[in-house]
């Protein structure tokens, strides 16, 4: 009897097998200096007291991760091929709904390859073992959301342009250093706020924001690779959510001198947010063809009415909303609409198609945002109208003033009195002049300086002649390698539209 | 405030420093309440040049798409440059008239409001 007893308890029970699989993978330091084992984990500020209060937000160990993962791979993958062979890209809505995807493969792919780097950094310098394993699993999963759609939108590059450079483009194309500059300063950032940018701003508050418009929209305008992939890493989100809001409480929950910190962060991170969404805004109001819901109805149910009630838990540690937000409830009238305005004057330079939206749309608009979009936004496409009809389709003159810290045109205006009237802002900082679009964004950079006088801000570069030399279409085409006439300009006419009519039967 | 950093010394040189621009200065034009440009423009500009050329050459380029703009008389525009209110005369070159590296020009076309009044 006490033998058998003996054997069985050679089996770890799941409680025991789970910390011996995670936490007991942690090392004490006999002979070297702790603190030189983390050197990132105090020069921001944070005081962790105890590690051992993090509670792991991912109950998983790395064996039964890599089953599941292995498992939703081989489902995904026999519906991209099921995709393939039935030639599902006649599926979708029309030919306008690919250049939302060309617009996601461009700047929210990448994306996923740097959170996959960011997490595999911090993964490495968290003093407690709990949030290590969280940063290390996460890291795994975003490499993963990479291949993943790499491989679900790659059947859409036998059939459309604007797919065949994606990597090279987030590096170089000017509006996709929006993207591209907000997480590169996380990243540069310290560890802590790092998790509390992309685990917590954007994964537990923002991401439903961007998950709505794709997977939802993909579902709508009948994208089945784009929704199996959304499926698929739907689960992984989940965890992801579960450990932003774990380093939140956790910091909050160690020490009173964190919440100022936090706070800070919260402020800067909801505002660089909210910018970048609103490129998301205009692909749900302006690229679907088959509309989900309005920006302005996202952004009320998933951050007005869940963001809310969040902090309003989180107000019991001294936690306050985000700086701004009265603006931002505001801004969600305008946005998508000064977003879309922005490629539609670019739209010769923009790596996908741009288009006036049609009546039935501008009514859906009208009906959406019955505040602004009339007395605003359709006279603009009315003057659009009539230029194209005039046969001077109007592409801007000359390149737009970008804000230093989020790097987008200067495009938003005052939302106290004027809608109409532009928004500028600006810092003098070592005798130099920094503009900036936002009080958000104008705060943002007094706070640290230092880090945005350094942004690469592609329409100064073009200036500085570091973007290839001879005329505009030349570096469109050799230095962001756009197949000019083809990736970009207005859909009416485009190669994209021709084929796609040929293939529906229907050829002009 | 300042950055914290890991580094004691976390100072770096601007990229958007004159010198990269050659004799030429980064210059950024706004038109108020004409909204058809989705922001000011960001273009290149000489110190030695006028403002009367600054008109004709890079302004007529940047914003001569609008249906306002051959409509404009110039006699009645307003300018503000970096904040402060400017009387420029045509003559005199920008470098006298205190434009500099970054400055923001902006001016107001107080009869013309944009496409059917809308601002556009």
């Amino acid at each position: 009897m006490t033998t058998q007893t003996k054997e069985t308890s050679k089996k770890l029970n799941a409680k025991d097998r789970y910390r011996a699989l995670t936490r007991d993978l942690d090392w004490d330091f006999s002979y070297a200096d702790r603190k030189e084992a983390f050197p990132y984990e105090e020069f921001e500020g944070i005081k962790i007291t105890d590690w051992s209060k993090w509670e792991d937000p991912f109950r998983l160990t790395m064996d039964s991760y890599w089953k599941y993962q292995a498992e939703k791979e081989k489902k995904l993958y026999a519906i991209f091929d099921a995709f393939a062979q039935n030639n599902g890209q006649m599926n979708v809505s029309n030919e306008r709904y690919l250049n939302a995807i060309k617009l996601f493969l461009t700047a929210v792919t990448p994306l996923e390859y740097q959170a996959y780097q960011g997490y595999a950094h911090v993964g490495r310098q968290f003093g407690g073992i709990g949030a290590r394993i969280a940063s290390q699993m996460q890291s795994i999963d975003e490499l993963r959301h990479v291949q993943t759609q790499i491989h679900a939108m790659s059947h859409y590059n036998k059939f459309f342009d604007g797919f065949q450079d994606w990597a090279h483009m987030h590096d170089r194309v000017w509006y996709l250093s929006v993207p591209k500059s907000f997480f590169e300063d996380a990243r540069s950032a310290g560890p802590f706020e790092f998790l509390l940018a992309i685990s917590f701003a954007f994964e537990y508050v923002l991401t439903n924001l961007l998950f709505v418009p794709f997977m939802s929209g993909a579902a709508y305008n009948g994208d089945m690779a784009t929704v199996t992939f959304g499926f698929s890493a739907q689960s992984d989100e989940a965890r992801h959510m579960t450990l932003g809001l774990e380093i939140v409480k956790f910091l909050l929950e160690q020490h009173e001198d964190n919440v100022p910190i936090v706070q800070e962060w919260i402020d800067k991170w909801f505002w660089r947010g909210t910018r970048l969404l609103s490129i998301v805004g205009m692909m749900m109001d302006y690229m679907l063809p088959n509309k989900v819901m309005s920006w302005k109805e996202a952004w009320e149910v998933y951050f007005e009415q869940a963001g809310g009630a969040l902090f309003k838990d989180l107000s019991r540690y001294g936690i306050r909303m985000p700086k701004y937000s009265d603006v931002i409830v505001k801004e969600k009238e305008h946005v998508s609409h000064q977003a879309w305005w922005i490629f539609y004057n670019f739209g010769h330079a923009a790596g996908f198609h741009t288009w006036i939206p049609t009546d039935e749309e501008m009514d859906w608009l009208s009906a959406k945002y019955p505040d602004t979009f009339d007395k605003y936004y359709r006279p603009k496409w009315e003057l659009a109208r009539k230029m194209e009809a005039e046969g001077k389709r109007f592409y801007s003159a000359g390149l737009p003033q970008l804000c230093q810290v989020c790097q987008i045109p200067m495009t938003f205006t005052e939302m106290g009195d004027d809608p109409t009237q532009f928004s500028y802002r600006h810092s003098i900082y070592q005798g130099e002049r920094y503009h900036t679009c936002s009080d958000g964004c104008h705060d943002i950079f007094e706070r640290e300086p230092e880090k945005y006088i350094q942004a690469w801000l592609p329409v100064n570069q073009i200036l500085q002649g570091n973007c290839g030399g001879g005329d505009f279409e030349t570096m469109l085409r050799d230095y962001y390698r756009m197949n000019v006439g083809a990736d970009n300009l207005d859909i009416e006419g485009s190669p994209d539209q021709q084929r796609w009519k040929k293939w529906k039967g229907n050829a002009a | 405030m300042t950055v914290r950093a890991i580094h004691n010394n976390y100072q770096f040189e601007p990229l958007d420093l004159q010198k990269n621009y050659g004799d030429q200065f980064l210059l950024y034009v706004g038109w108020d309440h004409h909204t058809l440009f989705c922001s000011a423009h960001a273009m290149l500009a000489s110190p030695q040049q006028t403002f009367g050329q600054l008109i004709e050459q890079q302004i007529t380029d940047g914003f001569a798409q609008h249906p306002d703009f051959a409509k404009i008389d110039w006699s009645k525009v307003q300018y503000s440059l970096d904040g402060q209110i400017i009387s420029p005369e045509s003559t005199k070159t920008l470098a006298e008239l205190g434009f500099g590296h970054k400055s923001l020009l902006r001016f107001v076309t107080p009869e013309l409001n944009g496409y059917n009044d809308s601002y556009v």
